[in-house]
């Protein structure tokens, strides 16, 4: 079978190369002196973060500063990428606390279904994303530092408000 | 003053020699650093027309960036292709980098500067084979290219150094032929008699206007600008012919092409914008040389070559690239003609003036701007129809292509004739 050129017929009048140069100079150039520019300049403006974001983890605290963790061990039942360790103890008085509680932030997909399940709203997904280390072990939180994270919490998706309105 | 310190400076050898050595440190350094500084106007240009910042972060508005991409540029490893030929493969950006320095040499920049020793012409050599010169050095710049593509024994480089052979070739003939009519006019290549003749007989733009359009469109091709940068190419050919280029022999090449840039631009602005001529005054050409004159005419040639690089970068972010067979068509069926053809009309008119009388002036620009507009109408109203670069557009005349659209709307059987179905062939 031969090869066949198909011929663009456009109009005429449309295939001036002289006119499409000229107009889209002057589209150029209005943008160049356009003052509006889209960059955000991050170090010194950041854009607003979803109430629903999913970022690094942060455990709260109760009054006196401990953990609110129970060391139920419902978040490594359900952490689809098997990144929470937790180790359960136990004092005196028979109160439970994790002895201990690491996630590994280079395995956590983000899914926020430990915030979910978590029966004392201890352990919860950020919304922060300001994250470099300068090692992969930087990346394994401890509860130390879960607990030491200061940055807002997210939101659960309400399915009574889907939008997130 | 008085008349004896007037003299030009070529009279006293040591002098001379002294303020051409000046001349040269002084200037290549300027030179060397608005070079830098267009690598960092190029991409502020880009990030503007693209609603962008632009480099902002090493220096006050992104000024130290060419500082930084210097000693980037330094710091990198220097890899050299095992099967090239390492030899050529290192003298390829010496010679680009060379050439596209060496070729500024004629240009001159401002009115002659008066010294207690006499007076200095600024421009680096005042050779009376004036842009000639230019010209000459500037096609040697191929070389670089396409040495540079053949030793580093790498397809895409190859194709690069090919194409930009052809490319520079074709283009340095219309290039060569558009600047003939300026010779009609000046009587003479060197530099300063062109500047003289325009601060007397009206700027070369007005003067040849097609010819000045020829050598825009030739001078882009030359530079290996968008929209004829088919040798780099980066979506097509890597990064073309300095694909196995770094560190800061890819540096080299990248200093070449603003250099050509500027040295394009030079000379846009000497041929026909008047060279370093204030425009609406005769004071910068006439009477003793002074500072203050050469300073100013500094800045007037500054300004009007500045105009051209940004002129560059404008066209840049605005045209998308030739395909090659569109790039020929244009250098070799459009703009060649063109200019040969205009040798001979601009020739035939000044026989005529000359014939009735007409001497240099406003009558005679007035003339010569008639007509140009009245040539550039005409190529325009008949060329540029979709036909100007396009072969697969160009076989059916417009009138053809009219009367047939209007058999289509009637609903007649044209489609057949015109696009035959696809045969389903064995």
């Amino acid at each position: 079978m031969a090869i066949k050129v198909k011929v663009m017929d456009r109009p005429v009048e449309q295939v001036s190369y002289v006119r499409a140069t000229l107009s889209g100079l002057a589209h150029t150039f209005k943008h160049l002196v356009d003052p509006h520019k889209v960059t955000t300049q991050y170090p010194e403006e950041t854009e607003a973060l979803s109430k629903r974001w999913r970022g690094t983890h942060r455990m709260l605290t109760n009054e006196d500063g401990k953990a609110k963790c129970v060391g139920c061990g419902l978040c490594p039942t359900v952490c689809p990428a098997n990144c929470i360790k937790l180790v359960p103890g136990e004092d005196e008085q028979g109160n439970r606390f994790p002895l201990v509680f690491e996630i590994d932030e280079f395995r956590c997909i983000f899914c926020g279904y430990c915030q979910e399940v978590c029966p004392e709203e201890a352990i919860h997904v950020g919304r922060h994303y300001e994250n470099a280390e300068f090692s992969r072990d930087g990346f394994v939180y401890d509860l130390e530092r879960l607990t030491a994270q200061t940055h807002p919490v997210s939101e659960l998706w309400d399915p009574a408000d889907p939008a997130g309105e | 003053m008085g008349a004896m310190l007037m003299s030009p400076i070529t009279e006293n050898t040591t002098a001379f020699v002294i303020a051409s050595a000046i001349k040269v440190l002084t200037f290549f350094g300027v030179y060397l650093v608005t070079v830098a500084l267009l690598t960092l106007a190029e991409r502020k240009v880009a990030a503007w027309i693209q609603d962008r910042h632009g480099p902002n972060r090493a220096g006050p508005g992104g000024i130290l960036q060419p500082v930084a991409d210097g000693v980037k540029n330094f710091m990198k490893e220097e890899v050299t292709p095992g099967a090239g030929n390492s030899i050529i493969f290192s003298l390829a950006p010496v010679i680009a980098f060379c050439t596209a320095l060496v070729s500024w040499a004629v240009i001159p920049f401002a009115a002659p500067l008066p010294t207690p020793w006499g007076v200095v012409s600024m421009s680096i050599a005042d050779l009376p084979v004036g842009f000639i010169f230019t010209l000459a050095i500037s096609s040697l710049g191929v070389f670089g290219i396409t040495l540079a593509g053949w030793s580093s024994n790498n397809k895409y480089s190859l194709l690069g150094g090919l194409r930009s052979s052809a490319q520079m070739i074709s283009y340095e003939i219309s290039m060569g032929l558009s600047t003939i009519p300026i010779l009609l006019l000046a009587g003479n290549v060197t530099m300063g008699t062109i500047i003289q003749q325009q601060q007397s007989g009206g700027w070369n733009l007005l003067n040849l206007s097609v010819a000045f359009l020829t050598f825009l469109i030739s001078a882009f091709a030359e530079t290996n600008r968008l929209p004829f940068d088919l040798p780099e190419a980066e979506s097509e050919l890597v990064a073309g012919y300095h694909t196995e280029y770094s560190s800061m022999k890819f540096s080299m090449f990248f200093i070449a092409e603003f250099a050509n840039m500027l040295t394009a631009s030079g000379m846009m602005a000497t041929l026909f914008l008047g060279g370093w001529d204030i425009p609406f005054t005769a004071w910068d050409n006439s009477g003793d040389p002074s500072v203050l004159k050469t300073l100013l005419t500094l800045v007037s040639f500054a300004l009007k070559a500045g105009f051209f690089l940004f002129f560059y970068m404008w066209i840049r972010w605005t045209l998308p690239r030739f395909r090659y067979d569109q790039l020929m068509s244009l250098g070799w069926r459009f703009l060649l003609p063109l200019s040969l053809g205009y040798i001979v009309l601009i020739a035939s008119v000044l026989l005529v003036l000359q014939m009735l009388g007409i001497e240099a002036g406003v009558l005679q620009t007035g003339i010569l701007l008639v007509l140009n507009v009245a040539v550039l109408l005409a190529v325009f109203m008949i060329f540029d129809r979709g036909r100007l670069v396009s072969p697969t557009t160009s076989k059916m005349s417009v009138a053809e292509m009219r009367r047939l659209r209007a058999q289509d709307r009637d609903g007649s059987e044209l489609s057949a004739k015109v696009r035959p179905e696809p045969e389903m062939g064995d």
